[in-house]
C-alpha cells in the first residue's frame, strides 16, 4: 500500500516538473526577445536592455528556469515584469472567487447527477431513462458559457430575479454580505454545474447499468434483496471507480470552464487575472497562473489515483495499481 | 431506430459541413458588410435579422461554420498525426510482444511523457500560446491539437495491445514481417474504426474549445466571424436583443450534438454490446 502511494507521489512530482518545463519553454524559448515582447515594438533599445538586466533576462534560460523552480518551493511564483509585483500576491486574492465557483459547481453537479444517473440506469427501458439520456446529450453539446448567457437571459433580463454580472466579497470591512454574495454566485455556479451534471449523469448511468448486469447483483436479487438495497450495499462501491475517474477529469474541465464563465459574469477570479495578464503581455504572471492551474489538475489526478486505492483493495499492490 | 444516433448525428454534421463548404462560394450577403439597420427583426431578406452593426446574421453564421470546421479538422488531424504513431509504438514496444526490456521502458516512458500533456487542457494551452506568440487561428488549432494528442495516444495504445494478441498478427510476425510492416499492414487498419470514434468525439471537443477561445477573443481575429465571437457580441446587447446570443449558441450546440451522436452511433456499430451501457 505504502509503495503504491509512493509510486503515485513520484509520478505526480515528475509530471509537475515536466509541466513546469513545458510552461517555461513556451513562454521563454519561443522566437523573440521576452523584454521586447513585454515593452512592445516601439520600445527603445535602452529600455529593453534595462528591463532585461533588471529581471535577469540576460541570464541563460536554464539558469532562469532553475531560479523560478527554486522559488516555487517557497511559494514564490516569480515577479511580474510589467507591474514589478509578486505573482503570488496578485494570485492569492483571486483564488477565493474561483474556488467558490468550482467547489459549488462540483457539489451541485454531483447532487443532480448521482440520483439522475441511478434513475436513468434503473429505468433505462422506460421513458424516464430515455429522458435522462436525452437531457445529458443536450448538456454535453452546450458550452458552459452559453448556458451562462441563457441563464442571464431568463433570470436577469426577463425575470429580473438575479443580477446579470458582478461579484460581492463574502466579507469586507463593512461586515458580512452573505445574501449579496450568494445572489451573484447562483448563475455562474449553475452554468458550470448544468453542463457538468449532464456529463456525470451519463457516466453514472453507464456505471450503474454495468453493475445491474453483474452476476453478484442477480445473486443479491435472487436471495430477496430489493434493487435499491443491492445497489446501496454493493453497487455504489463498484460503480464508484468509473464515477470518480470521470469526476476527476470533469474537475479539470471545470477549472478551465471557470476561466470563461468568469468572463460571462465579470467575476474577479483567477481566469480574469490570467486573461488580463495575457492582454498586458505580463508573461511572468501568465506563467505563474498557468502553472498553478496545471498543478491543480495534477493534484486532482493524484487524488483520483489515491481514491482508487481506498475504493478497490485489489489495486493496493504497487504493480496492480500502475496503469 | 437502433441506428437513430448515427443517422441524426450524420445529418447534423453533414449540415454543418455543407454550410461551411457552401459559404466558400455563396452567402446571402457579405458577412462583414453592413447591409441593413442594426438589430433588425427577422424578415424575408434577413431570416434571422441583423446584428448590432447591421450585418446579416445568416451570412455570419455560415462563414462562422467555416472557421469551426477548419479549426476542428486541423486540430483533430494534428492530434491523430501525433498521438496515433506514439500510441501504436508504445503498444508494440510492450514486453509481451517480444520487445527488449529497454524498449518496454522506452514505451512506458513515452506514455508517461504524453500523460504530462493531459495536465494542459486545450483552452489553457491556447491561452499560454496566445500570451507567448499572440492569438490567432493557428495558435488555436495547434493548442487544441496538441492538447488532444494524449487522448489519441492512449486509445491507440490500448487498441494496439488488443490487436497484437490476435492470431493474424502472431502469424505475420512468425512469417518474418518487420515491426513497421506489422504496424502499417495489420495494426493500423484494425484500430482505424476505434480511432474514427475518437476523432468524432474529439472534433466535438475541439469545436467547444474553439468557441471558448473565440468568445475570449483568442482565436480567429475580426472581421472573420466565428460562432464564439458572435456569442460575445450578442451578450453585449443582451438586455435589448437577447435573441442575438441565441443563434450562434444553437449552432455550436447542434454541431457538437451531431458529432457526439455520430460518435455514439459509430461505437454502437463497432460493438453493439456497448449500446445498453453507454
Amino acid at each position: 500500500m505504502i509503495r503504491a502511494i509512493l509510486l503515485r507521489l513520484l509520478l505526480f512530482a515528475a509530471s509537475l516538473l515536466g509541466a513546469s518545463g513545458i510552461i517555461f519553454l513556451v513562454v521563454n524559448a519561443l522566437p523573440g526577445d521576452v523584454a521586447q515582447v513585454i515593452l512592445g515594438t516601439g520600445a527603445t533599445p535602452e529600455a529593453v536592455a534595462a528591463l532585461r538586466q533588471r529581471y535577469g533576462l540576460d541570464r541563460p534560460g536554464i539558469v532562469r528556469y532553475l531560479s523560478w523552480l527554486g522559488g516555487l518551493f517557497t511559494g514564490n511564483l516569480g515577479t511580474s515584469y510589467v507591474t514589478g509585483e509578486s505573482v503570488t500576491s496578485q494570485v492569492l486574492p483571486r483564488l477565493g472567487v474561483t474556488t467558490w465557483l468550482v467547489s459549488f459547481a462540483v457539489i451541485v453537479a454531483l447532487v443532480v447527477a448521482i440520483p439522475q444517473g441511478m434513475v436513468a440506469a434503473m429505468q433505462r427501458r422506460r421513458w424516464q431513462g430515455a429522458l435522462a439520456s436525452a437531457t445529458s446529450q443536450i448538456g454535453l453539446a452546450i458550452p458552459a458559457f452559453y448556458a451562462g448567457i441563457l441563464l442571464v437571459v431568463v433570470f436577469a433580463v426577463k425575470l429580473r430575479w438575479l443580477p446579470a454580472n458582478g461579484y460581492q466579497q463574502l466579507h469586507d470591512d463593512n461586515g458580512w454580505h452573505v445574501a449579496a454574495w450568494a445572489q451573484r454566485l447562483i448563475l455562474p455556479v449553475a452554468s458550470l454545474a448544468i453542463v457538468q451534471a449532464s456529463v456525470l449523469t451519463r457516466y453514472v448511468r453507464s456505471a450503474f447499468v454495468e453493475v445491474l448486469n453483474e452476476d453478484w447483483f442477480r445473486t443479491a436479487r435472487s436471495v430477496g434483496w430489493t434493487r435499491w438495497r443491492a445497489l446501496w450495499r454493493h453497487g455504489i462501491r463498484n460503480a464508484a471507480i468509473s464515477v470518480v475517474t470521470v469526476l476527476g477529469l470533469q474537475l479539470a474541465t471545470m477549472l478551465v470552464g471557470a476561466i470563461v464563465v468568469e468572463q460571462v459574469f465579470s467575476l474577479p477570479g483567477l481566469g480574469t487575472l490570467l486573461l488580463t495578464a495575457v492582454g498586458n503581455r505580463d508573461l511572468q504572471l501568465v506563467q505563474g497562473i498557468v502553472l498553478l492551474l496545471v498543478a491543480a489538475v495534477l493534484v486532482i489526478n493524484l487524488l483520483v489515483d489515491l481514491s482508487y486505492l481506498a475504493i478497490d483493495p485489489r489495486l493496493r499492490s504497487a504493480r496492480g495499481g500502475s496503469r | 431506430m437502433r441506428r437513430a444516433p448515427l443517422w441524426v448525428g450524420g445529418v447534423l454534421v453533414g449540415l454543418v459541413l455543407l454550410t461551411a463548404l457552401v459559404s466558400f462560394v455563396w452567402t446571402p450577403y457579405d458577412a462583414a458588410a453592413i447591409v441593413a439597420p442594426k438589430l433588425a427583426d427577422p424578415s424575408l431578406a434577413h431570416p434571422l435579422g441583423t446584428d448590432h452593426l447591421g450585418r446579416d446574421i445568416v451570412s455570419r453564421l455560415m462563414v462562422g461554420a467555416r472557421a469551426t470546421v477548419v479549426v476542428g479538422v486541423v486540430a483533430v488531424a494534428l492530434a491523430a498525426g501525433g498521438g496515433v504513431p506514439l500510441g501504436v509504438l508504445a503498444g508494440m514496444l510492450d514486453g509481451r510482444f517480444g520487445a527488449a526490456r529497454w524498449a518496454t521502458w522506452a514505451g512506458e516512458g513515452l506514455m508517461r511523457g504524453v500523460d504530462v500533456l493531459y495536465a494542459f487542457p486545450a483552452l489553457l494551452l491556447a491561452i499560454l500560446l496566445a500570451a507567448a506568440v499572440g492569438a490567432s487561428t493557428t495558435t488555436a488549432m495547434v493548442a487544441i491539437g496538441v492538447a488532444t494528442i494524449p487522448a489519441f495516444a492512449r486509445i491507440a495504445r490500448a487498441a494496439t495491445l488488443t490487436v497484437m494478441t490476435q492470431d493474424f498478427v502472431l502469424a505475420a510476425r512468425a512469417s518474418g514481417t518487420s515491426q513497421a510492416g506489422t504496424a502499417v499492414r495489420h495494426v493500423l487498419p484494425n484500430i482505424a474504426p476505434v480511432l474514427g470514434v475518437q476523432a468524432s468525439v474529439s472534433f466535438g471537443i475541439a469545436i467547444l474549445a474553439e468557441a471558448g477561445l473565440s468568445y475570449l477573443g483568442l482565436a480567429t481575429p475580426p472581421p472573420t466571424p466565428t460562432w464564439g465571437r458572435m456569442l460575445r457580441e450578442g451578450q453585449n446587447v443582451l438586455f435589448g436583443a437577447p435573441e442575438q446570443a441565441l443563434w450562434p449558441g444553437l449552432a455550436i450546440g447542434f454541431a457538437v450534438l451531431g458529432l457526439n451522436l455520430l460518435g455514439d452511433g459509430l461505437r454502437d456499430l463497432l460493438d453493439p454490446r456497448l449500446r445498453e451501457v453507454a
